[in-house]
């Protein structure tokens, strides 16, 4: 077993990551040791991730440990937020009153990121660079200068580092006025590549674990909101703004979604969908109350909230109501809002509308599907003027197996019994014979089914069906596949 | 003289926004002379109606003669779809089948099943559904002993279904008539087809026992057959059982052989 990661204190002692841990134990016998979860360090490093989203929605995991956020253009839009409505941007720093305005903005929300890591118990290197690499490397050897940077920093595969110290080139300096061919022809395609990255030459755009959304509304508090009390309030108010927002836009939403930002960097998200676009705020605020109170388990507000945000995470061009010119008649209310709410209350598996499917087995010739699938393409078979029902109101899935008096070899049931209760048949029609696909299934065939459609002495009305014909198998089973009005 | 003419003018108002409200939400003809006149005119479009099973065995007859109603509700009046509100668990008979709702002549494109996991989730939705309105009738299966679907939940139904002018049915199979502020309260059981050409069974009859009927005619019993084609209930034309089943189970072997 090797060392994957080392606490301060012990690398303090001088192990180091990649030992045996027998070695190190050696060294160290009370050397204290858990199993490395690679999982739960994604999912950790997710969780900062997605507490960072406050500062930008640029933001990306990179690597075990680092995460890059993309500030370009936030300056502007903090500095605006944070005059105009909600007060300072970086609660901590005013309250602190360490340094006002003068400094910088990334001083600020260094600042600002730091002090929260470290009260969630992490210790962070921040570092500030033109691009996602040269950041990303300058953090993480904890350096000012690029060019002070050792060759480790471009991060290439295998062992190119070494050859790269053999050759005596040790720093990103090193590098950096040398022609780039020539370093290419000799360790690989990939170096000038990686080099013009760190030395900020060539810019790559990081790929936010998120999308921006269209349209966002944000709502920050120097008090940190301590009950779920006034949260539907908040939501309501924030998705009046963003209803302007999208009226302005000529679109409605289809998918809205509450971002919950605790003060302990934990975010909570509340998604709801709406079968049809719209932007009615009182709309959306139902939704969201439907879903609060459907939460399995329900919102912490631990330490508080600080800051919430409303976004519409898919929109649609919607054109604005047009109310009637003449009064004209009394509507019938549209059914899509409660279905909406339904669907976010039970689930959207629980609204549900018939699908006819282009299949000859019974069970599969129809299903119900979620209605926000969409509409079906296919029609339903028109039944014949003048017969009765063919298929039964309800059907079995899987049929029920039943003991049956029948004449061979294809003679309607006489007797059956079924649940415990024996039924003698007045009435029946078939065998309607549906075949096993043998089409479809490349090996074998599977056996045909000869369904009855009988009435007992009572009037009441079954679907049978033999599971094979007798030349298939000796001795069919029997099976009830559904019941009739 | 002014007092007594007032009084008139008064009542003649009355009596006018009765009309009114009963033009508004005109009653449901079932399409059978008998069962109309019994009900004096069909039944209240916007009340509550229970289908109870007769025996357990008889709950998919009173599922279909509930979704019928509707069918017929739907048919009279505006076209909005139908709400079917059901229990996840009640799987003893079977699933809903788009096909066999084609097949007894409802269209099932306007049918919106909702799955829902319990009982009180059923309530709460129907109620929900009869606040909102915007579908012609709302059918809750509730089968077995429900217990939670008492007085004061069927009122709170009844009085949200007058409001907004929906049906609400209520199909309950095997259960025992509780106290309800239902409109009528019917039980029904399969009844014997009439047998079409070699013994096959026909179009399907339902007994009813009209066992409740607010401000109407009580303990009446209907043998009413489903006429798919013309959407509608009408009298069995040779009354059920009828002269073949003597001996047609002979018969009717040598014909099924053919």
């Amino acid at each position: 077993m090797r060392i994957a990661a080392l606490s301060h204190a012990a690398l303090d002692l001088g192990l180091s990551p990649g030992m045996a841990l027998a070695d190190a134990r050696a060294r160290e016998p009370d050397l204290a040791a858990c199993p490395h979860d690679a999982a739960a360090d994604a999912a950790l490093l997710g969780w900062l991730a997605d507490g960072c989203e406050r500062y930008t929605p640029m933001v990306a995991t990179q690597g075990e440990a680092g995460l890059v956020l993309d500030l370009t253009g936030c300056e502007a839009v903090f500095a605006e937020r944070g005059s105009a409505k909600t007060g300072p941007c970086f609660d901590r720093l005013s309250t602190n009153g360490q340094q006002g305005r003068s400094e910088s903005f990334e001083a600020q929300l260094a600042r600002d990121l730091v002090a929260r890591l470290a009260g969630a118990g992490f210790t962070a290197r921040l570092a500030r660079g033109d691009t996602p690499d040269m950041a990303h490397a300058l953090a993480r050897f904890a350096c000012r200068d690029p060019r002070a940077l050792p060759v480790e920093a471009l991060a290439l595969d295998g062992d190119g580092h070494i050859a790269l110290h053999r050759a005596g080139l040790s720093t990103i300096g090193d590098l950096a006025d040398r022609p780039r061919a020539p370093l290419a022809a000799r360790f690989g395609p990939q170096l000038p590549v990686l080099l013009a990255r760190l030395l900020g030459e060539e810019d790559p755009r990081i790929t936010p674990r998120r999308h921006a959304p269209e349209i966002e509304v944000e709502r920050r508090y120097a008090e940190p909101m301590m009950t779920t009390g006034p949260l539907l309030a908040v939501i309501a108010d924030m998705a009046h703004e963003a209803a302007r927002a999208l009226d302005l836009a000529g679109t409605g939403g289809r998918r809205f979604g509450v971002a919950l930002f605790r003060v302990d960097g934990h975010v909570a998200r509340l998604t709801v969908e709406t079968g049809a676009a719209t932007r009615d705020p009182a709309v959306i605020a139902r939704l969201f109350d439907e879903r609060l109170d459907s939460l399995a388990d329900p919102l912490d507000p631990g330490f508080g909230y600080d800051m919430l945000r409303f976004a519409v995470l898919d929109a649609e061009p919607l054109d604005p109501d047009q109310q009637p010119l003449e009064g004209g008649e009394a509507r019938i209310p549209d059914l899509a809002p409660l279905l909406d709410r339904l669907a976010v209350r039970f689930g959207a598996a629980s609204v549900r509308r018939f699908h006819p499917r282009d299949h000859h087995f019974p069970e599969h010739a129809a299903t119900t599907r979620p209605a926000r699938a969409g509409a079906a393409a296919l029609p339903w078979p028109a039944p014949e003027p003048g017969e009765p029902p063919l298929r039964p109101l309800t059907l079995f899935d899987p049929p029920q197996p039943i003991t049956v008096l029948a004449e061979v070899p294809d003679g309607p049931p006489r007797r059956f019994q079924w649940r415990g209760e024996q039924h003698r048949v007045r009435l029946s029609e078939g065998p309607e014979r549906i075949a096993y696909p043998w089409w479809r299934v490349e090996q074998g065939e599977g056996p045909t089914r000869d369904y009855y459609r009988v009435e007992d002495e009572s009037g009441r009305r079954f679907w049978l069906f033999r599971h094979g014909l007798y030349e298939e198998r000796g001795n069919p089973d029997w099976y009830i596949h559904g019941l009739f009005a | 003289m002014q007092s007594e003419s007032a009084l008139l003018a008064r009542l003649r108002g009355t009596i006018a926004q009765a009309k009114a409200v009963a033009s508004a939400h005109p009653p449901v003809p079932l399409g059978s002379e008998a069962a109309d006149r019994a009900l004096g005119g069909g039944l209240k479009r916007d009340g509550l109606h229970e289908f109870y099973a007769a025996e357990p065995q008889d709950s998919p007859a009173a599922l279909a003669m509930a979704l019928l109603c509707a069918v017929r509700c739907r048919a009279t009046g505006h076209g909005a779809p139908l709400l079917w509100l059901r229990e996840r668990k009640a799987r003893s008979d079977g699933q809903p089948y788009g096909p066999g709702l084609a097949e007894l002549g409802i269209d099932p494109d306007s049918v919106i099943l909702l799955d829902l996991p319990d009982l009180m989730a059923v309530l709460r939705a129907g109620a929900d559904s009869l606040h909102h309105g915007g579908a012609t009738a709302a059918l809750l299966e509730m089968p077995g002993k429900a217990s939670a679907f008492d007085l004061t939940a069927s009122r709170r139904l009844a009085l949200a279904a007058a409001r907004m002018g929906m049906m609400v049915l209520v199909a309950r199979g095997c259960a025992q008539p509780v106290p309800s502020v239902a409109h009528s309260r019917w039980r029904v059981a399969s009844a014997p087809s009439a047998a079409l050409a070699a013994d096959a069974p026909g179009h399907p009859v339902f007994d009813l026992t009209l066992i409740r009927h607010r401000g109407g005619k009580e303990g009446i019993d209907l043998r009413l057959e489903w006429n798919r084609d013309e959407q509608s209930f009408r009298a069995p034309l040779s009354g059920g059982v009828s002269a073949p089943a003597i001996g047609g189970a002979d018969r009717s072997g040598g014909r099924r052989a053919a």
